[in-house]
């Protein structure tokens, strides 16, 4: 109950789909979801392996509270090495399906080899087959999604798929499913293409129960009711993630012009009132919110852009509505590049769900390429005759396209900051950690984040971890590495349970210990799942560790260390990696190189 | 055993019914899971009675189920008389021992909203739970709720 209890495992080297029994040794040391994936990953390829060859191994992964009726129950993640980083990646998606491959009868998707041609998988419950998609190859994902949806007439079927982008080897490209909900970052899209795999399609209709259903009903009743009275839910509802965007620019954490400044002047063009305000044509950009699966909270956008704008006015084909601007998708195309048209970040948010590429890593890396260009190291000449700019929305949605469809100088942009940069000589402009580009919250103003950022097994991240409420209260590096710590064990245990992120404003590791332990078999406490959290940290490390990774990637780039934040609270500022680092390493129990001691991984079970 | 042929129109009050406001539905489905739950036993949509339609990327969801329409068009059509109406809810609702799986009411609704189910070999249909919709219940944006007709039209 709650797990199914079984493994779907397609080699497409062989072209073969078999099940197993899930190993629930296990599922009860790392639950679901990020932790169970890791655990297969480790032991199933040897980390070295490049990450776009056919030993690399992709898993889809649901979580036991997957596909229930506890809050948020639509999520899933995708776990490989990734392409960005070269580190292990773990893309957190919500949509609709996670919960259809769970009602499908499967806790993990397990992909493995490479197919001589393109292909699909069509799941059907037990019915699984490999099928050729050769005419599926080098479509969109929104194209192959009315595709599949149109051959097999099925509305019911719910896709995961990759665009040109993943197709290509765009270093960021991600596998978007329900059409613009994504596994966002790291390029988990690129290993499903590197696999000649295009899109997975399921239906399931077998469903899911829990091992004490009026137990778990009464606690989710509860925790539904936390949930609805917190006032950062009523704001993720209201407003959406993009409500950040107003913070981050008071406080002076918002990331402008590839981080050359802290805060944006364009920020009331581009913000949550902007969306809901009339332009001059009386068009506005915000339709509606929309849920995943499962959720009580619904902070998803869906919008459309004015048929006037120059993006959209001969192209019909955009005259729909779509996914809206998040809090990331704002900050990477707008305060980074410079860019405040409002259409133009929404029109270059639809083309990244609509060929798959992460919009954190895509504009992060225009940036780079922007101040290559200020500085005059590109031109035009190198960048298709399109000056690079900053504040220049046409180049935006025109690089946007050009990378999705891996042409011209998007191909260059598709390679990510730190491989562009280092193309042109100039690494130390590439705004990443291990590779990943960073989120919009500048290091100096919240060191706390920075350690995170520097120390998150995927590269630089913002949700792997949660210093924000301390960073926000006191600037300092002095007693960061506790609560850094702390929530990157939590959130590797929330990520794991099947449910998301965005409830852990409301609920504490207690709230989440009793839907698992009304849900689960076994007995689940807050404890637990603190050590569930830490074991599936360790892992994590570990894997980088044997993938050649070291303490000289924990990390950040020059300018946060030496080049003071120039206005905001953090005025003056930098951060101060080194004091918080060694603080970090000695609280993890971890040598003086990072490399968790014997006592630390036998105290996990990681050693016996 | 094929029971009694009586079918009465006769409510004993005015029904409520539900009513649906697409514009709240963010189409979460949690009115799906809570109908498989109170029905079936589990969390499983592909068994629920009321189904979330979602058209243009998600700009419009709607909510959908049985109307249980004045002419009762799946209760005529039942040839087992395996479908009656509740007296006291106005629901039409399934003998599932009547039920012989012949799926003529599927065919006879307009709406859509009666299917069969392979794994029972009956039809299911909404049965308005008796007159306490978990679907109501479920949802965390009031797009569904359970009202006096006048209201409800």
């Amino acid at each position: 109950m709650t797990w199914q209890q079984r493994v779907l495992r397609v080699n497409l080297t062989q072209g073969s789909c078999t099940t197993e029994p899930l190993n629930m040794d296990w599922a009860h040391d790392y639950l679901g979801e990020r932790g169970l994936a890791t655990r297969y990953l480790w032991e199933g390829m040897d980390p070295r392996v490049d990450a776009m060859s056919p030993d690399n191994m992709l898993i889809f992964a649901t979580g036991p509270l997957t596909g229930t009726m506890a809050s948020t129950s639509g999520r899933f993640a995708v776990v490989t090495k990734g392409p960005l980083t070269n580190a292990i990646a773990c893309s957190n998606s919500g949509g609709k399906f996670g919960a259809s491959l769970k009602y499908a009868g499967y806790d993990l998707l397990i992909l493995e080899g490479r197919a001589l041609s393109p292909m699909y998988l069509h799941i059907v419950d037990d019915e699984v087959s490999l099928l050729p998609a050769d005419d599926l190859w080098g479509k969109t994902v929104w194209e192959t999604d009315a595709a599949i949806h149109e051959k097999h007439q099925d509305p019911q079927l719910k896709i995961a798929a990759i665009g040109v982008a993943g197709e290509q080897g765009v270093r960021y490209a991600c596998v978007v499913n329900d059409l613009h909900r994504a596994a966002g970052r790291s390029g988990v899209g690129a290993v499903m293409g590197s696999k000649h795999l295009k899109a997975i399609a399921v239906h399931g209709t077998r469903g899911v129960s829990v091992d004490d259903m009026p137990r778990f009903m009464k606690v989710v009743k509860s925790t539904w009711k936390k949930l609805e009275e917190n006032t950062g839910r009523k704001q993720l509802t209201e407003l959406g993630t993009n409500a950040m965007i107003d913070t981050m620019q008071a406080f002076g954490g918002l990331p402008t012009r590839n981080f050359q400044a802290v805060q944006f002047d364009g920020t009331d063009k581009i913000n949550p009132e902007a969306m809901v305000t009339p332009n001059e044509n009386g068009h506005t950009n915000l339709i509606t919110n929309k849920a995943c699966f499962g959720c009580t909270i619904a902070c998803g956008r869906i919008a459309h852009i004015d048929q006037k704008h120059f993006t959209i006015v001969n192209r019909k084909e955009y005259w729909h509505a779509s996914g809206g601007l998040e809090y990331e998708t704002a900050y990477a195309f707008g305060p980074v590049c410079g860019v405040d048209d409002i259409d133009a970040l929404t029109f270059a948010g639809y083309l990244m769900n609509e060929h798959g590429m992460d919009p954190i890593s895509f504009g992060v890396t225009l940036a780079a390429a922007m101040e290559l260009t200020e500085r005059g190291i590109i031109s035009e000449s190198d960048t298709d005759g399109i000056p690079l700019t900053f504040g220049n929305a046409e180049a935006l949605t025109l690089m946007a396209e050009k990378t999705g469809k891996a042409e011209g100088f998007g191909k260059i942009l598709g390679l990510g900051a730190k491989r562009l940069c280092e193309k042109y000589g100039h690494p130390e402009l590439a705004m990443v950690v291990k590779g990943q580009e960073f989120a919009g919250y500048d290091s100096r103003a919240l060191p706390g984040m920075g350690l995170g950022y520097a120390t998150s097994n995927r590269g630089a991240c913002h949700l792997k971890h949660d210093v924000f409420t301390e960073d926000m209260e006191d600037q300092s590096a002095q007693g960061k590495a506790q609560p850094c710590k702390t929530s990157q064990d939590a959130i590797a245990t929330i990520d794991s349970t099947g449910l998301c992120l965005f409830t852990s404003g409301a609920w504490d590791l207690s709230d989440y210990a009793e839907q698992l332990d009304a849900a689960c078999q076994g007995h689940w406490s807050r404890e637990r799942l603190e050590e569930v959290g830490e074991r599936i940290w360790n892992l994590e490390r570990q894997f980088n560790l044997a993938a050649g990774l070291s303490k000289a990637d924990d990390t950040l780039p020059p300018r946060l260390l030496t080049e003071p934040a120039p206005s905001g609270t953090a005025k003056g500022r930098v951060c101060e990696l080194d004091t918080m680092l060694s603080e970090y390493y000695e609280l993890r129990g971890w040598n003086a190189q990072g490399v968790p001691t014997d006592e630390t991984l036998r105290r996990l079970g990681l050693q016996q | 055993m094929v029971t009694s042929n009586i079918v009465s129109f006769e409510y004993v009050a005015m029904p409520k019914a539900l009513k649906m406001i697409p514009e709240k539905c963010t189409s979460c489905l949690m009115c799906e899971m809570a109908c498989s739950l109170e029905n079936e036993g589990l969390f499983n949509p592909a068994k629920s009675r009321i189904k979330v339609f979602e058209f243009e990327h998600g700009r419009t969801s709607v909510p959908y189920t049985c109307t249980q329409c004045e002419e009762a068009w799946c209760v005529h059509a039942c040839p087992t008389n395996a479908i009656v109406i509740n007296k006291i809810t106005g629901a039409k609702e399934v003998i599932d021992d009547n039920c012989v799986g012949c799926k003529v009411c599927t065919m006879a609704c307009p709406y859509g909203t009666v299917n069969y189910n392979s794994a029972t070999g009956k039809v299911i249909k909404c049965d308005l739970c008796g007159g306490d919709p978990k679907c109501v219940e479920a949802c965390p944006t009031g797009a569904i709720v359970y009202v006096e007709q006048e209201v409800a039209q």
